[in-house]
């Protein structure tokens, strides 16, 4: 049997909240089975009774309300072919939308070909994709081998060092601007551009990584993490019985030697 | 001169291997193949030059064992003796290490050489056996960290295709506009192609992977979908469509784990015999192996085995190893359904989903080398489908809490969960939890582990009999 769905909020002192979610691109950009993080987003959200609203948007598609209302926005990875043609969507179509919605506070979670996205620009040889210049980064494909493998990492929003783990497999090295912080110091693994020992990037509510796997799923406290910087809350969310994301998360980290 | 100079290569790679296999070191399938590989670099293409009938391949994502053991039934029934990595060793190694098996003196003992390949090895493969035929099934999303993106695999197939076409007649997946569009400018393809709308999917499924035209670059349009993205499509831009295949399935019926029936329809090819048509009654599950029974079909009609025949070996298949094979633990059955892919895995959670009780199933998650580091796929794999249909899982493997993860997350209740990592001990809480046949869903190398356990026990034969 499927777990019970929980009650709907109806007599709570507060307006109920409802974490929106804006996917971008998610037919295209959702390769290393980018749904597994919307899926922990939404589980966790539903176990709470807090709401959960959808949003995908696609190739040729304004953001429109979705720029103006929703909390948080997820871009995945993709082959060559469909990254490509997102990320001349993102910088011609909804580029002022997404920028927008960050400088009003919304959270972003970009992993992988998205996390490449959201600089400057990602050359590929001869040819260059434009980035949605939401963070001072740059990234460039390799001749070098692809840096594929398990990966685990320290981070700290600001309650204290702790760990993600998860799985990267990338052609590009990103390099961070001098005044942009990375997400985390690679504990194993290999990062950003495999010589730096950083990974991602973070700067306010927008997380970029390399980090897949899919990522939430194997941390869960940073999907709590996203619910309640998207939703603007300064509590923490109620906890739940975590002991399989628990497991989970060692197994991760094992599996990457730390 | 030369001949002898390969049998003295040929005895040392034995040796190596009888050494290795008496060390208890699995099943020796591939490592004899890999030193003679490093004595003779050609080896495959030597051995393979002495079979009087030549050989055939057989690649695709999903379902290359499977395929290959349903023309094994057809073409042995009709006595053909065939040279054929039967164990599911498809890369190098292992195809070197079944004509090693087969080498006798200066010839070889068999006609006809049946191998399936690795789609990443498939290039060097060719190149070697110079197949008279080529099935192409399938592609899927796969293990991504070892094959890299799909469409890369597409290009590397396509240029295969453009080397070797006027040689190899291609025998290729009409329904999949990856491997359909190889034939373009090929002659004499055998298409293959499902017809039947009642098996038609109400939505693409998430793990669709082919969704842009391998021409203009527009999105397909899909008239029908019956499996991942093989179905029936055109693009609006450019125009290209499925091609009409000559081997067909029609009035398809799944019967749960247990089988299959479906019409096969052979069109007219203009050699007398004019359009057949067939009930097959197949033992294997699922509209994936109708697929694979479609391919084999298709191979054998483009190798000219008379339609009555093909129909009759389809019947008689037996289960390849670890592909819907059932063992008996005695007090109850044990039934083997390999996943390793999300397109794969979806086909036999659908096929879990008919059966009419709550299922208990034993579900192993390795992340070795073999099975893909990366086990991001689970969560590509729509394991939703075991929502309200599960009894027990007992969750195993190297990433045992994974997966127990990711049931909970498809709508699993927790407490039907239990996580036993280590195998045998998982295998052993399992048979004893319950009654009635157990489902196990092992990883490949998870299947590898688990048929050895069987083995030690006496269950089963050695993998590599």
């Amino acid at each position: 049997m499927s777990e019970p769905a929980p009650a709907p909020q109806t007599t709570v002192s507060e307006p109920a909240a409802t974490l929106r979610v804006c996917a971008l691109y998610p037919d295209l950009m959702n390769i290393y089975a980018d749904r597994g993080n919307l899926l922990l987003l939404r589980r966790r959200c539903e176990w709470r009774g807090i709401g959960f609203e959808l949003v995908p948007v696609g190739l040729g598609e304004e953001l429109g309300r979705a720029g103006e209302e929703c909390d948080l926005f997820y871009i995945g990875g993709g082959q060559d072919r469909d990254q490509k043609l997102c990320a001349l969507d993102l910088a011609q179509v909804k580029r002022d939308g997404i920028h927008a919605a960050v400088a009003r506070g919304a959270a972003l979670l970009a992993v992988c070909g998205g996390y490449q996205l959201l600089g400057h620009s990602y050359e590929l040889g001869e040819e260059t994709l434009p980035g949605v210049g939401l963070v001072d980064l740059e990234t460039v494909r390799s001749d070098g081998p692809r840096l594929i493998g398990n990966v685990a990492i320290e981070v700290d929003l600001g309650d204290g060092p702790r760990v993600l783990a998860g799985f990267e497999n990338h052609g590009g090295r990103t390099h961070l601007g001098p005044g942009e912080q990375p997400l985390g110091r690679v504990l194993r693994g290999h990062g950003n551009d495999g010589r730096s020992g950083f990974e991602g990037v973070r700067r306010g509510n927008v997380i970029g990584t390399y980090l897949h796997g899919p990522l939430l799923p194997k941390n869960a406290w940073l999907a709590d993490w996203l619910i309640a910087r998207a939703l603007g809350r300064d509590e923490p969310l109620e906890p739940l019985d975590d002991t399989f994301e628990s497991a989970a998360h060692v197994e991760a980290r094992r599996a990457a030697g730390a | 001169m030369a001949g002898r100079t390969l049998g003295a290569k040929i005895a040392v790679a034995r040796a190596v291997g009888t050494v290795a296999r008496r060390a208890g070191r699995g099943g020796g399938t591939s490592l004899p193949g890999k030193v003679l590989m490093r004595l003779e670099p050609h080896a495959i293409g030597a051995l393979a030059g002495r079979l009087p009938q030549g050989s055939v391949a057989i690649s695709a994502t999903n379902g290359k064992t499977t395929t290959a053991a349903m023309v094994a039934s057809i073409l042995e029934r009709r006595g053909t003796r065939l040279v054929h990595n039967r164990a599911g060793a498809n890369m190098a190694g292992g195809i070197a290490s079944t004509l090693l098996g087969a080498a006798r003196g200066g010839g070889i003992d068999g006609q006809l050489g049946l191998f399936e390949v690795d789609e990443f090895w498939l290039g060097q493969l060719v190149e070697e056996l110079k197949p008279r035929k080529l099935l192409l099934g399938n592609l899927f999303r796969d293990q991504l960290d070892r094959y890299g993106e799909l469409e890369t695999i597409a290009d590397r197939w396509a240029e295969i295709v453009a080397r070797h076409g006027a040689a190899t007649q291609l025998v290729l997946n009409a329904d999949d506009p990856l491997v359909a569009d190889l034939g373009r400018e090929q002659p004499r393809v055998v298409f293959f192609g499902v017809e039947d709308d009642a098996m038609a999917l109400p939505e693409m499924q998430h793990a669709s992977d082919s969704k842009h035209c391998r021409r203009c670059g527009h999105a397909y349009e899909y008239d029908a979908v019956y499996l991942g993205h093989l179905g029936h499509y055109h693009c609006p831009r450019c125009g290209q469509r499925r091609p009409r295949p000559a081997v067909v399935a029609e009035r398809v019926e799944l019967r749960g784990t247990r089988g299959a029936a479906f019409a096969l329809r052979i069109a007219d090819d203009g050699n007398g015999g004019g359009e057949q048509v067939a009930t097959v009654e197949l033992p294997l599950p699922g509209l994936y192996n109708v697929y694979n029974a479609l391919g084999a079909a298709a191979l054998c009609h483009a190798l000219g085995v008379p339609f009555a025949e093909i129909v009759a070996g389809l019947e008689q298949v037996a289960a390849a190893f670890g592909r819907a094979e059932t063992i008996s633990l005695g007090e109850r059955d044990l039934s083997i359904l390999l996943i390793k892919n999300p397109a794969g895995a979806n086909e036999v959670l659908r096929t879990l989903a008919l059966e009419p009780e709550q299922v208990d199933v034993l579900a192993v998650l390795n992340d070795n080398v073999a099975d893909g580091r990366d086990v991001s796929w689970v969560w590509d794999a729509d394991f939703e489908l075991l929502a309200g249909r599960v009894r027990r899982v007992t969750c195993a493997g190297t990433r045992a809490a994974e997966l127990a993860l990711r049931l909970k997350y498809a709508g699993v209740d927790p407490e039907r969960l239990v996580v036993v990592p280590e195998l045998e001990r998982a295998l052993d809480a399992a048979r004893a939890d319950g009654d009635g046949t157990l489902f196990a869903l092992p990883t490949y190398t998870a299947l590898l582990a688990l048929r050895e356990l069987l083995a030690r026990r006496g269950l089963a034969p050695e993998y590599w009999q």
